[in-house]
C-alpha cells in the first residue's frame, strides 16, 4: 500500500501524513475508564465520542461505555451549557454512575464553554445526587496528543480527590500505601505493576486502574460498572502514600505532581518501566521508600538476565526503528539498545522537546547516528527507513504497512494494537514483561531468519 | 494579589481609562500587570509608549508552543508588567479561542507567580462569546469594573455585561466592584449613572470628567500621569485608582431588562427644557 512513499525526505512545515498520535479525549476517555462505577462523559458532538468508543473497543475488544453532550449546531452558537446539564440529569437517572469524568473537545473548548461554572449550576439545581461526583479535564485536540489527555485526566483525579491525611489520622497497623500512576498502559501492565509493589510489602492506590475493567471476564452476563477502577475512598485517601511514583514523563508526572500539591506527598518521576533498567529503578524506589525485595523478585529479574544472554547472539547489532508514545518509546529505546541493539529511528507523534534530549542521553554516543524526531509522523518514519533500512520495527498497529512495505519483521507493542490479540491479558511492562517483549522479537527475528534461510543454512537449533 | 477585569462597550475608553488608573496605581507603589484581551493589541501602548511589544498570540504563532515569559511580558510606565493576548486578522480566525489560549500559556509561564498586588484584564467590548469570558472564568479575574457613559448603548452594553458577571458569580468567586464613568457631557450624567449603578445593585465607583488632557496624552503615548503629573485629569485617575484600592462593595449584578433602562433614561437623562 505505501509503494509510491518517495525516498528523498523533503522538507515539509505544514502538513502531517500518517501522524504517530490521535486526540486528547480518546486518552481522557480511557484515563476516566480506570475509576471504578466510573462514566466518562465527552461535552461536544456524537461523532468524538462514538470514533474513541470505537477505537478503544478495537484495541481492548470490550464494550466502552461513554456518554456525551450530543452538541447540535444550536449548541456551538449558545453554549453547551443546556446539553451537558440535560446530560448529566440523564447519566445520573438512567446510568447510576458514582463518578462522571466529563472531558471537552474540539468544539467546546472554542467555545470556550466552562466546565466548573456548568457543573455548579447543576449542583445547584440538585441534577447531581448527594454523594455523586463529576469531575472535568479540558482535551483541546488540537493541543498535543491522546498521552497528554490521558495526563490532564489523570491529574483532574488528583485535582478533585487527593487530600492532606494529618499522620493522627493514618492507621499504622496497615501496610504502608504507595501510589502509582500507570501511564497510558494495558490493564495486564498495571495489573503487573500492582502485582511488583504488593510482593514488596505495600498497599497499592493506582490511579487510573483498568484492570478489571478493560479486561473483564466473560460470565455470560453483562455488566456496566465491572468490578476492577480505582475507588473514590481510594482517591480520598491519596494522601496517605509515602510517595506517588508516576510511570512516564508525559502520562503520569503531572498527576504525581498535583498529588504531591494537594496532598503533600512526595513525588517520584520515573520512566516507563518496560525492560530490565527501567524495571530496575521502579524496584529501587520501591525499596528506597520502604519496599523488600525478596528472593522471588529477585529470581524473576535472574531469570530475565539469563535470558538476554541465552539470545544476545540474535540482537546483537542489529537496527531497530521504535515510534509511538514518547514513554513506550523512550523505555523502549533504553531496553533495546541493553540488549545490543542498535535503534537507528527513534519517533514520537507526541510533541515535546524533552523527547529529543532522553533519546540522546539513552543513545549516548551512538545519538549522533541516530534519528531523532518528535513530532513526527509515519510518513517520515517511513522514509527514515528507505534511506537507512532496519532488522525491526517496533510500533502500533500503525507500523503494519511500513513493515509490510519494506517487509521488515515487526513488532507490535504500545498502543493502539487493533489486529493481534492478548496485549490486555500477557503485560510489556516489569521482568515478566520484558520477558515477553524479548521472546515476541526473538520470534520475529528468527521467523524471518527462517524464511530466507537457503536450505543449506536452515538449522534445526538457533 | 487583586485579579481585576474591565469591561464595557467597545470605543467607551476602556484601555485609556485602565492605564491611567494602573498609572495611578502604579505611583501609589502598587506593582501591576496588565493584560490586553483585545485582537487590536492597543491595551498597554500609553504604558509601554507605543506598540511596542509582539503579543502572545503573534509569538505563538511564530516561535511554536516553546515561548518563554520575557518574549511576552514588557515593562511599562513605572515597572508595569505589559503583556498583550493579540488575536487573528478582523473577520478570520476565533479570537475568542486566542484569549482562552494566551491566557492559558501566561499561566504556565508563570506570569502570575510573581508578587504582584493587581493583575488587569482589559477585555473588548461586550461579552460576546466563552473566549471573552474566559477572564471571569474559574477566578482568573475576582473583581470587575464597567466603564459606561450616560450613553443609552453604554448602558446598555453595562447591564448586558452584568448578565455575564451573573452567570459566572452564581457559582464563582467574580463579583462587580462598580461602575466607572467616563464622562461623555451627556446630560446628567452623573445623576442617571449613579441611579443606574444603583439599580444593578452596585456603586459609580468614580465620575471621570471628560478633559482633552486625555487626548493630548494619548498622542504623546503616555497616560495622563506621566504626560503632565500636574494637571486636573491626573488627580482623577489618582482618585479613581485609590478608590478602586479602598473598595469593598462586591456584589452579584441585577442586570436590567431593556425596558427598565429605558425608564430610567427618562426619569434622568433629560434635563428639563421646559
Amino acid at each position: 500500500m505505501l509503494n509510491h512513499t518517495p525516498t528523498e525526505i523533503a522538507e515539509r512545515s505544514a502538513l502531517r501524513i500518517n501522524p504517530a498520535k490521535t486526540c486528547q479525549p480518546i486518552g481522557a476517555m480511557y484515563a476516566a475508564l480506570g475509576i471504578h462505577r466510573c462514566l466518562p462523559y465527552s461535552h461536544g458532538s456524537q461523532g468524538c465520542c462514538s470514533y474513541h468508543r470505537s477505537h478503544l473497543t478495537r484495541h481492548f475488544k470490550e464494550p466502552v461505555m461513554a456518554a456525551s453532550s450530543s452538541f447540535t449546531e444550536g449548541a456551538s452558537v449558545f453554549g453547551g451549557q443546556p446539553n451537558l446539564m440535560e446530560g448529566l440529569k440523564t447519566v445520573f437517572t438512567t446510568y447510576d454512575p458514582d463518578v462522571v469524568a466529563v472531558h471537552t473537545t474540539c468544539l467546546s473548548e472554542t467555545i470556550g464553554d466552562d466546565i466548573p461554572q456548568i457543573v455548579g449550576e447543576a449542583k445547584r439545581q440538585d441534577i447531581i445526587p448527594e454523594g455523586k461526583y463529576v469531575i472535568h479535564a479540558n482535551t483541546p485536540s488540537y493541543v498535543g496528543s491522546h498521552v497528554v489527555g490521558f495526563s490532564n485526566m489523570c491529574t483532574a483525579m488528583a485535582t478533585y480527590f487527593a487530600q492532606e491525611v494529618k499522620p493522627a489520622r493514618r492507621r499504622h497497623t496497615d501496610a504502608t500505601q504507595i501510589n502509582i500512576v500507570p501511564g497510558f498502559v494495558d490493564p495486564s501492565d498495571m495489573r503487573e505493576l500492582r502485582r511488583l509493589a504488593e510482593a514488596t510489602g505495600f498497599k497499592v492506590t493506582m490511579f487510573p486502574d483498568t484492570s478489571g475493567v478493560m479486561d473483564a471476564p466473560q460470565t455470560g452476563k453483562h455488566i456496566f460498572y465491572p468490578d476492577g477502577g480505582t475507588t473514590v475512598d481510594e482517591l480520598k485517601n491519596l494522601g496517605r502514600g509515602v510517595a506517588t511514583m508516576a510511570l512516564g514523563w508525559w502520562a503520569s508526572r503531572d498527576a504525581a505532581i498535583q498529588v504531591e500539591k494537594k496532598a503533600y506527598v512526595p513525588r517520584e518521576i520515573l520512566d516507563l518501566p518496560i525492560g530490565i533498567a527501567a524495571t530496575d529503578r521502579f524496584m529501587q524506589i520501591l525499596k528506597f521508600r520502604g519496599g523488600v525485595i525478596t528472593p522471588d523478585l529477585e529470581r524473576e529479574r535472574g531469570q530475565l538476565v539469563d535470558l538476554m544472554v541465552d539470545t544476545q547472539q540474535h540482537f546483537h547489532g542489529k537496527k531497530v526503528a521504535i515510534f509511538g508514545d514518547p514513554d513506550h518509546v523512550l523505555a523502549l529505546t533504553e531496553y533495546v539498545r541493553d540488549l545490543g541493539m542498535i535503534p537507528v529511528h527513534v519517533l514520537t507523534g507526541t510533541p515535546g522537546k524533552r523527547f529529543t534530549s532522553e533519546a540522546e542521553r539513552i543513545l549516548g554516543p551512538k545519538a549522533a547516528s541516530s534519528n531523532i524526531k518528535s513530532e513526527g509522523d509515519l510518513f517520515t518514519l517511513h522514509q527514515l527507513i528507505k534511506n537507512e533500512p532496519v532488522d525491526l520495527l517496533l510500533g502500533n498497529t500503525y507500523g503494519k504497512y511500513i513493515a509490510q512495505a519494506q517487509d521488515i519483521p515487526f513488532v507490535r507493542v504500545g498502543w493502539p494494537i487493533l489486529d493481534r490479540v492478548g496485549h490486555s491479558l500477557i503485560p510489556t511492562l516489569g521482568y515478566a514483561g520484558a520477558v515477553r517483549l524479548l521472546t515476541k522479537m526473538t520470534d520475529a527475528l528468527l521467523d524471518r531468519r527462517d524464511r530466507d534461510a537457503p536450505d543449506h543454512q536452515f538449522e534445526l537449533v538457533l | 494579589m487583586r485579579k481585576v477585569a474591565i469591561y464595557g462597550k467597545g470605543g467607551i475608553g476602556k484601555s485609556t481609562t485602565t492605564q491611567n488608573t494602573v498609572a495611578g496605581l502604579a505611583e501609589m507603589g502598587r506593582k501591576v500587570m496588565v493584560v490586553g484581551c483585545d485582537p487590536k493589541a492597543d491595551s498597554t501602548r500609553l504604558l509601554l509608549g507605543g506598540l511596542a511589544q509582539r503579543s502572545v498570540l503573534d509569538t505563538l504563532r511564530i516561535e511554536g508552543e516553546d515561548v518563554e515569559l520575557e518574549d511576552v511580558l514588557a515593562k511599562g510606565f513605572s515597572d508595569t508588567n505589559c503583556v498583550e493576548s493579540g488575536g487573528p486578522e478582523p473577520g478570520v480566525g476565533c479570537a475568542g479561542r486566542g484569549i482562552i489560549t494566551s491566557i492559558n500559556l501566561l499561566e504556565r509561564l508563570g506570569a502570575y507567580e510573581e508578587e504582584l498586588d493587581y493583575v488587569f484584564y482589559d477585555v473588548l467590548g461586550d461579552v460576546v462569546c466563552g473566549g471573552f469570558a474566559m477572564p471571569i472564568r474559574e477566578g482568573k479575574a475576582e473583581e470587575i469594573y464597567i466603564v459606561a457613559s450616560g450613553e443609552m448603548m453604554a448602558m446598555y452594553a453595562a447591564s448586558n455585561i452584568c448578565k455575564g458577571i451573573k452567570k459566572f458569580a452564581t457559582n464563582g468567586t467574580v463579583r462587580l466592584g462598580g461602575i466607572i464613568c467616563n464622562s461623555r457631557k451627556v446630560d446628567n450624567e452623573y445623576e442617571l449613572l449613579d441611579a443606574f449603578a444603583k439599580q444593578l445593585g452596585t456603586q459609580m465607583i468614580h465620575f471621570v470628567p471628560r478633559d482633552n488632557d486625555v487626548q493630548r496624552a494619548e498622542i504623546h503615548k503616555k497616560t495622563v500621569i506621566e504626560w503632565d503629573p500636574t494637571c486636573n485629569q491626573a488627580d482623577e485617575y489618582r482618585t479613581l485608582a485609590k478608590a478602586i484600592e479602598d473598595n469593598d462593595m462586591f456584589v452579584i449584578p441585577k442586570p436590567m431588562e431593556t425596558e427598565a433602562l429605558e425608564s430610567l433614561l427618562l426619569e434622568h437623562g433629560m434635563l428639563d427644557v421646559a
